[in-house]
């Protein structure tokens, strides 16, 4: 797929690669590359400012920021992965059910997912976090519920118009399984479509996983989470700036990544832009 | 002196795949109140030639060479000078003529609006030719069709509207797309004869671009024949389709009366990729030594190695 | 065209029903009880149980689900959302208060959004892969990727706190409202340019295009008027359904801006578990947005002659 670097977007999509890699990295060596205990209180070292000793200051209880930040990646990516691959399953599932089926399925189906996006995801998952309690979970339940139907809409649509090529008729005439049929003939086609839609939504969800966490509707203190960052840095803004720009500029940094991921995967799958712009 | 004087026009295209020459050194005239044709198959070029004419090509395309209308060489015409000539002096339709219409603004709007680009009347008169213009090219109920919108026109009414466009403002030189190539039969033969005689009571010179000989024989009085991006044999009509002197037009016109197996063996070749020599030698069935190696000269309007017009 | 938007009609109150009855269950499907919640939340101590009993007494809470369902339905149809269990007022009256102060944020983001947008998405289009187009292409990635309660906090940080030209906080006046409008505003400028840009894109190659250059038409109005019309069919859906959305990035907007409207309300009743409140808002979020529908297919009417007449004739 990224054989052909040839144009700047392409360019971009490999950068966009790049920093996800290095990000996955950090995610997954927390532990061996943190500095410090992310949680660890240190009331001698409060609000400092950016040093050698701690490279990005430390917070208003003196726990080292960078440690913090890079744990808070952890946690994003570990959440917004759920979440994407919860998605992507219900969404394919009930997307392939609504194309294949047709009919009453399909109406049904597609006028539940209507209503469902009548509402703009981030409030209906704003009041599902705030009602079941804060926690990842019921984070990762709230994100999820109204998530899927995206990717239900964009599988339902590709397999109407395979469906228009009349492969599967064929397919079906030479005496192919449903299930055949649907991982040999459906699942190649729809994959592609399904691949830059989630790389595009990993953007989205982080954004979300933040917003609710300042919100303190999501992860709860003390978990090192960029969201919660924010918000406990925003009293300091005047005295200790420092305490808001590093997590905020993370998840630009991520969100960004994944954007410049998806722009250019949706550009070399050559998708047009209306059938996957970002709400 | 020539309405239209085209000298050794280059067009080509810089694309992924590699330059794309799309018209090599096309030379021709038509006088004024002549029609000429440019026949060739699908691909070959005629329409990059006749979109180069008015300076409609895309921003990737190179054009070099020379095309003087009336002694004036429009590609070196400022792009002001050249954007009031079109329409004004040269108009052109083409294929397909519903996509060629905005969906979202009336047909008489449309047309009016070519009335109005050159002659900066009120919108009344300029509503008023539209109506008569529309009436001229046979669409019945001008007055009601005027509020229409392109979704409303059948093909063929489609084209006849791009026609009452085109002809707005009288131009001296008209081009026409395989005017006709995405219509029934039925309505093929009447735009045809529309044409025809429209072309002929304004005195308009015409270059129809097709790839129906049919067609051709019956509007037109000169023919160019293309072969991959070249010229491959010019001349009158009546000479050139009663004694073709290049193996590629007498192929054409063989396939063409239906005697022998419908089509002209081979395929067109890649414009990024054109064989040396004679660019159709891979096709023909004459070719020698000396076609694979060296590209033919035009010699009394064919340009063959093998075979010569007597 | 009568029946085309009475169908649109039709499907806007099944929709409206549908919301109605999905944001009744949510909300007793969650768990937790919201009169232990707001009693507690009302005292320092945990209530008794006689206490939490006749509260819920008081408020219907002991009834069976279909008729909770059926009595809300036909409050709703009333326009009566209930009663707020924090506050005591009705819900309409509470949301009636800080609705204005929301639309006022909206609206300037989406008047922000269409000003900015439309003109560069058109000029990136038209100078496609040029400098230019190139950096509006990032802007508006940029714009996408930022989260909006990072950008409010810059700008406050910025033009608040350091340079002192705006304030930080509060309603009320055309200054209150510039930063707020810049953060809710900018990843909806970035989406719509995003989409302008791609649907000029497109349209520029239609042969209609060709057919209004051949005539000697001025470039100008082969963009601006035969180009530009046609790109308003995507561009308006876009506008319809961001609309709502933007009435719900207005939350986290409202919370960093301390900004007295409905989504601050709205955080501080989830805080509280104020049920009514939230149910409320939903149904709010989803009138707007089958509203905003409606307007869309209303003007796609206008934009597009084929619905315009289509259904008519």
């Amino acid at each position: 797929m990224l054989l052909h670097i040839t144009n700047k977007k392409d360019r971009l999509a490999v950068l966009g690669m790049i920093i996800l890699l290095l990000l996955t990295f950090i995610a997954i060596l927390a532990p061996y590359i943190a500095p410090y205990d992310p949680v660890e209180l240190n009331l001698t070292q409060r609000l400092l400012s950016p040093s050698i000793k701690h490279l990005l200051g430390t917070d208003s209880v003196g726990r080292d920021i960078l440690s913090r930040i890079i744990y808070g990646t952890r946690i994003s990516l570990m959440i917004a992965v759920i979440v994407v691959i919860i998605e992507v399953f219900f969404g394919v599932v009930v997307g392939t059910a609504a194309g294949y089926f047709g009919r009453a399925v399909d109406e049904i189906i597609m006028r539940l997912a209507d209503i469902l996006l009548a509402f703009p995801g981030i409030i209906l998952a704003l009041v599902i976090a705030g009602l079941l309690g804060s926690s990842i979970m019921n984070l990762i339940i709230a994100l999820t519920s109204v998530g899927w139907v995206r990717y239900a809409r964009v599988v339902r649509g590709s397999i109407l118009s395979i469906k228009k090529e009349g492969f599967i008729e064929s397919a079906r005439a030479i005496g192919c399984s449903n299930l055949r049929i649907a991982s040999r003939h459906i699942l190649p086609n729809i994959i592609s479509p399904v691949i830059v839609l989630a790389t595009l939504n990993m953007g989205t969800i982080i954004i979300s996983i933040a917003g609710l966490s300042f919100l303190g509707l999501g992860v709860q203190p003390p978990t090192p989470e960029w969201g919660i960052m924010l918000n406990e840095g925003k009293p300091f803004m005047e005295s200790a700036p420092h305490l808001m720009i590093f997590p905020g500029l993370m998840i630009m940094i991520t969100v960004l990544a994944f954007n410049f991921l998806g722009d250019g995967l949706r550009d070399i799958l050559d998708m047009r832009i209306n059938d996957i712009v970002e709400y | 002196m020539s309405l239209l004087d085209i000298v050794n026009l280059n067009i080509s295209f810089a694309t992924r795949a590699g330059v794309v020459q799309a018209s090599d050194e096309v030379s021709f005239k038509i006088r004024k109140g002549e029609a000429l044709c440019l026949i060739g198959e699908s691909g070959c070029g005629k329409s990059i030639v006749a979109l180069g004419i008015m300076r409609l090509l895309p921003g990737n395309a190179r054009i070099s060479g020379k095309i003087f209308f009336n002694g004036r060489d429009l590609l070196s015409l400022h792009k002001k000078a050249m954007r009031k000539m079109r329409g004004r002096d040269i108009a052109m339709i083409f294929e397909q003529p519903a996509g060629c219409l905005n969906p979202v603004l009336s047909v008489g709007n449309q047309i009016a609006e070519a009335v109005k680009i050159h002659e900066n009347c009120s919108g009344k008169i300029s509503r008023q030719r539209a109506v008569d213009l529309m009436a001229l090219v046979g669409i019945p109920c001008p007055c009601k069709r005027y509020s229409q919108y392109p979704y409303e026109f059948s093909g063929g009414m489609a084209q006849r509207v791009m026609i009452a466009m085109a002809l707005a403002s009288h131009p001296s030189l008209l081009i026409a797309d395989e005017p006709t190539t995405s219509l029934d039969v039925t309505i093929q033969a009447q735009i045809i004869e529309l044409l025809k005689n429209l072309v002929s009571q304004f005195n308009t010179s015409l270059l129809l671009i097709t790839h129906d000989l049919g067609v051709a024989a019956q509007m037109c009085d000169s023919v160019v024949v293309m072969y991959a991006g070249g010229i491959i044999e010019k001349g009158r009509m009546s000479d050139v389709f009663k004694n073709p002197g290049h193996p590629y037009t007498q192929a054409l016109l063989k396939a063409a009366s239906g005697k022998e197996p419908a089509s002209v063996k081979g395929s067109v070749p890649e414009l990024t990729r054109l064989p040396d020599g004679c660019r159709f030698h891979p096709r023909c069935e004459l070719s020698q030594d000396i076609c694979r190696k060296i590209m033919p000269q035009m010699k009394k309007g064919v340009k063959c190695h093998i075979q010569k017009k007597t | 065209m009568v029946k085309f938007i009475a169908g649109r009609l039709a499907l806007a109150v099944l929709i409206m029903l549908g919301s109605a009855i999905l944001s009744f269950s949510i909300l007793t499907l969650a768990p937790g009880n919201a009169a232990e919640a707001i009693l507690s939340a009302e005292r320092a101590d945990d209530p008794q149980l006689a206490e939490v009993e006749s509260f819920m007494e008081r408020h219907g809470l002991n009834n069976s689900r279909l008729i909770r369902l059926s009595q809300w339905l036909h409050m709703l149809s009333k326009g009566n959302f209930g009663i707020s269990l924090r506050t005591g007022e009705p819900v309409a009256e509470e949301f009636r208060a800080r609705f204005p102060a929301t639309f006022e944020l909206a609206a300037s983001s989406m008047a922000l959004a269409i000003i900015i947008a439309l003109p560069f998405g058109v000029i990136s289009a038209v100078k496609q892969n040029s400098i230019l187009d190139n950096v509006i292409r990032f802007v508006a990635l940029w714009g996408v990727s930022m989260p909006n309660f990072w950008l409010g906090l810059l700008l406050i940080l910025c033009f608040g706190v350091i340079l002192g030209w705006f304030p930080t906080y509060g309603s009320g006046s055309i200054v209150h409202l510039i930063l707020p409008t810049i953060t809710l505003g900018t990843s909806m400028t970035a989406i719509l340019m995003r989409l302008q840009r791609a649907s000029m894109l497109e349209v520029l190659n239609e042969n209609y295009i060709r057919t209004a250059r051949a005539k000697g038409l001025h470039e100008v109005l082969v963009i601006g008027k035969h180009a530009f019309k046609n790109t308003l069919i995507p561009v308006v859906t876009i506008i319809g359904m961001q609309f709502a959305h933007l009435l719900s990035g207005v939350v986290i907007v409202e919370q960093v801006f301390a900004w007295p409207g409905i989504g601050h309300f709205l955080v501080d009743s989830i805080n509280a578990r104020d049920y009514p409140v939230i149910q409320g808002f939903v149904l709010i979020i989803a009138f707007f947005f089958v509203l905003s529908n409606l307007i869309v297919d209303i003007l796609y009417a206008f934009l597009d002659p084929r619905i315009r007449y289509g259904r008519t004739q």
